[in-house]
């Protein structure tokens, strides 16, 4: 039990954390660990996943562990999965946050740099989630909270490569909660929309821009109350309505 | 339909204003995140012009600045590395603000070893500016709690600097406006606290001979600042509030703060602020406390950080900005310089919002170029009007030189080159210490032969 002063009474839960270094995941698990929770922490670059390793121990996290790995690699899946599983002692909440833009004009001209996106962005996660889910689905409990994206509800010329890589994700998403909920297994997609960043900090409007701790605070109050779809900030969800239902005579002629 | 979950690296290279709080003078800049200790100097690789590293552009003029350079924002480089309760010693990256270091501090029981006027400053700002605070005649200068920090050159050299340790550097660095290389993380020693609040006592006074006597006082007080009204003349020539306060010993609440609502919503007309409104501001806020001294019990917030209250407060000066204007000037002259600039200040019929005056201790300073010195201290901030404003400014800064003193870089955007090196005759010691690909736009306009 953390001696933390924000802690919780209740036992430190146990989070997995994919893509621990990119920045809503980092600004989420800072909330986490100054809750006193147990992270496992994985990462490609060592020395960044360590810089945020040191600053969520610092900031109350109750225990964590990192390993260091490539998620394209999915034959490692199993193993790192295990592995992680085992350093926790459990697993309550796996939080899958790694993913890549990528270049859309480049994905335009080359099949290669397409399936470099969709891969990262859509098959790793399909085989993290699939052994993740039959891992909650054994046990009757646990929440997957997978970042998306607003872009995933519709192609647009602007970038979708990168859209159906999240288009695909969601509805895998969408089926996947389907089966599993009966089984006692909350999946979360999270939908965030642009976030403000250092670089964004004195720029014009930059004030129009989610703030990162924010989508964060959203994100973790969403995990909490177990919802299936979040949209951050919500203004995304009633935008994202309206632009799933522009038809598509309209849709073509528009530049999104 | 901007894109979301944009990387990092593909949202690196935006041309975008990076504004000084004062926003004045504005450039434009290419603004490059540092989001990792590692980033630099790989990132400025191959780019011309030079960089500067930069925080929340809190600092007034054109320190924070570069024109047609590359800004490297440290802000995202903002982690914590270890906290030693025992010691209360804190070591973080440099982009951590005083906000989120009082946001893990206070409900752990410690605090800042000096604040200044705004929260919304980086690690590695107030120790490129040698902050100071309320206490400095008790606590020295921000740089006086740093034990450690690295340095990393733009040659990639990672050099550890501390009073033992490279510590030509160590005093180069603080104080040294960002130019001596990227601050990668610092050591700082936070003090113990058992409450949130501040025993706090307002006195008025009339005249610098009161403030004086008040200053004398006060010296076992950890906290003191003055507000004084420079608008009146006559019998109220400078009256003033002293404001004083120590932490409270009385055990009680150590939550951490609420996020602020009040954003300053839109730039105000450029005629909003003259010399009556401010005026009856200044009245106003010397007649809120109607009677001679006021004790009460008081948050940190409010004490420490009145105008962090209302995010972006600096758009109430328009769209043209503000200057400000603060002297040290030596006890030898403290009080005859102090009464001459106000009286200088009074006739020019500029407005002056908010004038603060406090005494400076003799704890010395770390820094080479430290801007605080033994002796009285005087900020001003005036709106920015062209033909009126710069000549004041010429005068007031003159007027400093004949009474020993000196002005502030950070909160500078007028001084000359030739005030410049005699209020800091060992400029020339410190450029051998400047890192060759840094530079900002206050260094080249005060060492334009360097």
């Amino acid at each position: 039990m953390s001696t933390t002063p924000q802690s919780t009474p209740s036992a430190p839960r146990k989070i997995l954390v994919l893509g621990a270094t990119s920045g809503i995941a980092e600004a989420t698990c800072r909330i986490w660990a100054s809750q006193g929770a147990s992270l496992f922490l994985v990462a490609r670059n060592a020395e960044k996943l360590a810089a945020v390793a040191a600053d969520l121990k610092t900031r109350g996290a109750s225990y964590v562990d990192t390993a260091v790995a490539d998620l394209d690699d999915t034959d490692q899946h199993p193993s790192l999965l295990a592995h992680a599983i085992n350093s926790l002692t459990g697993m309550d909440i796996a939080y899958l946050a790694h993913g890549v833009l990528g270049d859309q004009a480049e994905a335009e001209r080359e099949f290669n740099t397409a399936a470099q996106i969709l891969h990262t962005n859509f098959m790793a996660p399909v085989s993290l989630l699939t052994w993740l889910a039959n891992f909650c689905v054994q046990r009757h409990a646990g929440t997957l909270a997978v970042i998306s994206s607003v872009a995933g509800d519709r192609g647009r010329k602007s970038n979708y490569v990168y859209g159906s890589s999240k288009a695909g994700l969601s509805a895998f998403l969408g089926g996947l909660r389907n089966r599993v909920d009966r089984e006692g297994v909350t999946v979360l997609a999270i939908k965030p929309g642009p976030t403000k960043t250092a670089m964004t900090a004195n720029m014009p409007k930059s004030e129009t821009f989610a703030d990162v701790d924010s989508v964060a605070e959203a994100i973790v109050s969403a995990i909490d109350k177990r919802k299936d779809v979040l949209y951050v900030p919500f203004k995304w969800q009633p935008i994202m309505f309206v632009i799933r239902n522009i038809p598509e005579r309209v849709f073509k002629k528009l530049n999104l | 339909m901007p894109d979301p979950n944009t990387t990092e690296e593909a949202q690196s290279k935006v041309q975008a204003p990076f504004e000084s709080w004062g926003r004045y003078p504005t450039y434009d800049a290419k603004l490059l995140p540092l989001h990792w200790q590692g980033d630099y100097p790989a990132l400025v690789e191959n780019l011309h012009n030079g960089a500067l590293p930069v925080g929340m552009g809190r600092s007034y003029g054109d320190v924070c600045l570069l024109k047609d350079g590359n800004l490297l924002v440290t802000t995202a480089m903002n982690r914590l590395i270890s906290f030693d309760p025992k010691t209360g010693l804190l070591t973080a990256e440099a982009g951590v603000s005083l906000a989120q270091i009082l946001d893990f501090a206070v409900p752990r029981g410690f605090f800042l070893p000096v604040s200044p006027g705004t929260k919304y400053v980086t690690l590695g700002g107030a120790i490129a500016n040698d902050i100071h605070g309320k206490n400095h005649h008790s606590a020295g200068t921000f740089g006086c709690h740093i034990t450690q920090f690295e340095l990393v050159r733009s040659d990639g050299s990672r050099m550890l600097c501390s009073p033992t340790e490279n510590p030509e550097f160590y005093a180069a660095t603080i104080g040294g406006l960002g130019l001596t290389g990227v601050i990668t993380w610092a050591t700082l020693r936070l003090k113990p606290i058992v409450s949130r609040k501040i025993d706090y006592e307002g006195i008025q006074f009339h005249g610098i001979d009161e403030f004086l006597d008040l200053t004398n006082q006060s010296k076992d007080i950890e906290y003191t600042v003055s507000w004084v009204d420079v608008t009146s003349s006559g019998r109220n020539f400078a009256r003033g509030i002293f404001m004083q306060g120590d932490h409270s010993t009385k055990r009680d609440d150590l939550t951490r703060s609420p996020k602020p609502k009040l954003v300053f919503p839109f730039e105000a007309p450029g005629f909003a602020l003259n010399s009556l409104t401010v005026s009856l501001f200044n009245t106003a806020f010397f007649h809120k406390q109607i009677h001679k001294r006021v004790v009460a019990v008081q948050d940190y917030e409010p004490f420490f950080y009145p105008l962090d209250k209302v995010l972006r407060w600096n758009r109430m000066y328009g769209k043209r900005g503000l200057l400000q204007f603060q002297y040290v000037i030596p006890w030898e002259h403290a009080k005859e310089g102090t009464i001459a600039v106000l009286r200088e200040v009074a006739k020019s019929g500029l407005a002056s919002f908010l004038a603060v005056l406090k005494a400076f201790g003799d704890v010395p300073s770390p820094g080479m170029m430290s801007f605080p010195k033994p002796g009285i201290t005087l900020a001003l901030d005036f709106p920015i009007k062209p033909d009126k404003s710069f000549p004041l400014f010429q005068r007031l800064a003159d007027m400093t030189r004949e009474f020993g003193g000196r002005l502030y870089p950070a909160k500078d955007a007028a001084m000359t080159a030739s005030q410049f090196q005699s209020f800091y005759p060992q400029w020339q010691q410190f450029a051998q210490y400047r890192d060759p690909m840094l530079t900002s736009s206050f260094w080249e306009r005060v060492t334009p032969n360097s």
